[in-house]
Formats: structure tokens, sequence, C-alpha cells
């Protein structure tokens, strides 16, 4: 099995775990992630634990990865290595942060949601690409080789930290 | 399974997923970056496919346990609309969402991941408290 087959079978399988685990924890429900966030008032905890489980794992990912030269299916590890903590990522982090508690929908859940065709998370899906393509388009073009956890563009093309 | 049952199985699922992406790929299982880049065409077919599985989810959800997973929007529409643009502009001036800085940086101990997640908790939590007083 060459890795150009196994790899876009690695990122599908990712994604429905992804989708599934988001589905199964209840991050879906914006109504629970909004009562995770009332610490002051009706405070449901439960969410904390999706976010530990998923760190765990995770963790354990990071550690593999640590052994590897490689990652399995591709020729280098594409991770972002940046630990400059500047302007932009403490802003943009509060800015997402008030949308976040705004409504309760991050984007994964939110694209996640897409499937079960509700008016409401639809609107917010259109609103959150806009949103997206302003930043790309007007604000992000003076940092063309922005970093970031979910970025690619400027990441270490050998062994993660 | 219990409410914290459910939480934390999900939970390592996510985590599940984020460990493939990075040990198979070398890629970070960030949405905010992910989707991002599929807008300004970079890397589009990875992308679109794991979009693809990310919507699929709810739909094996529904095929297992013969019910969709419970999706409650108390927000109005301008709500929506005001939301989704701090989520989409924030996330991505951030460099990253829950996922890439929560789930991915976090575990990866990067300085700019945990700044990132203690201030977005920290403006969510605020958020919500504030909002209490419309409510």
């Amino acid at each position: 099995m060459n890795s150009t087959l196994l790899r876009p079978v690695a990122t599908l399988v990712s994604g429905v775990l992804f989708g599934f685990g988001l589905s199964l924890s209840g991050m879906l429900d914006p109504a629970r992630v909004r009562a995770f966030l009332d610490i002051t008032g009706n405070w449901n905890p439960s969410l904390a634990f999706v976010l530990g489980g998923a760190v765990f794992v995770s963790a354990l990912g990071v550690l593999v990865t640590r052994r590897l030269k490689r990652p399995l299916f591709d020729e280098a590890f594409h991770l972002p290595d940046n630990q400059v903590i500047d302007r932009r990522l403490i802003v943009g982090s509060a800015i997402f942060g008030v949308g976040w508690g705004l409504v309760g929908l991050c984007p994964g859940p939110a694209l996640a949601s897409l499937s079960l065709g509700l008016p409401a998370t639809m609107v917010f899906v259109a609103a959150m690409v806009a949103g997206m393509l302003v930043h790309d388009r007007l604000v992000g073009r003076k940092v063309p080789g922005q970093t970031s956890a979910g970025t690619g563009a400027g990441t270490r093309l050998s062994q993660p930290r | 399974m219990s409410e914290y049952g459910n939480a934390l199985a999900g939970g390592l699922l996510i985590g599940l997923s984020a460990a493939i992406l990075m040990v198979a790929n070398g890629r970070v299982a960030g949405i905010s970056g992910i989707a991002g880049r599929l807008l300004q065409g970079m890397q589009v077919s990875s992308g679109a496919l794991f979009v693809l599985g990310l919507v699929s989810g709810p739909l094996l959800y529904r095929l297992i346990f013969a019910a969709w997973p419970s999706v409650t929007v108390t927000a109005s529409w301008p709500l929506l609309v005001a939301g989704g643009l701090l989520v989409g502009f924030g996330s991505r001036m951030g460099s990253g969402c829950t996922s890439g800085h929560g789930v991915v940086g976090l575990a990866r101990l990067s300085r700019r991941s945990i700044a990132a997640v203690a201030t977005f908790m920290g403006a969510a939590i605020v958020t919500v408290f504030l909002a209490g007083f419309f409510a």
C-alpha cells in the first residue's frame, strides 16, 4: 500500500472520528456549551471531560510523533513551531471567545452540525465563513507567512518538538 | 451512558482523530485552519475530505443510536450572524480555535496555544456572564 493512497484515507477517517466524537460528547449542542461556560450561573462542567479526554489521547499521539522521523504517510511533519505570543494571537483569540460565548458554537461543531440541516446553524456557518474571508482577504494579507495551530504555511518540515 | 461518560468517550475519540492526523499525515487537526485554507484554495482535496468526514460524523451517530445528537440553538438570528462573524474572523486572526489550539496545541504544550486557550476561554466565560444580564 502506498502513502499517496493511504494519506486521504487517514484524513477521511480522522474527519469522521472528529465529527462522531463531537456528536457523542455533547459539543454539538450550543446550549450545553454555554452552560459549560456559565461558571457563575447554572454551571454544567461535563464538557471539561471532552477537552480533557481529547488532549490526553492527542498527547499520546504527540509522544508517538516524537519517536518518528516522519509521519507514516507523508514525507515530513507539517506542525507549527512558532513560539511567539503576539497581539494578533491574543486579540484574535479574544474575538473568537466572544463569538463562541454569544452563540455556543465553534468551527468544528458548527460545520459538523450542518448535516442536521438546521437553519440556525447554517446561518451561523455562513457568517463564520464570511468572517474568515474578511480576515484572510483584508487583514491576513499583510502577514503572508503566518503560522498557526491550524495553518500549513510557514510550518516546520522536520521532526516536531 | 451518562452525560459525563459520553463527554469523556467523545473527547477520547476527538483526541484519537487528532492523533491519527498527526501520526499518519503529520498535520494538525485544526478546524479553523483547515476551513480557512480550503476557502483560500489551499490544500483543497485534503481539506474537503476532512470536512466531508466531519459532516458525516453526526450521520454515523444517527445510524448507531437511531437519534440525532441534540442541538439547541437559543441565539436570535442577528446574534447568530454576529457570533459567526466573530468566530470566523477571530479564529483566523488568532490562528486557531478549540481544536487546533485546544486539542492539539495543548497536547504539544505549545506556549502560543496555552495563551490562546486561556484567552478564548476567559473571553467566552465573561461573554456568557454578561449576556446573562440581557437574557
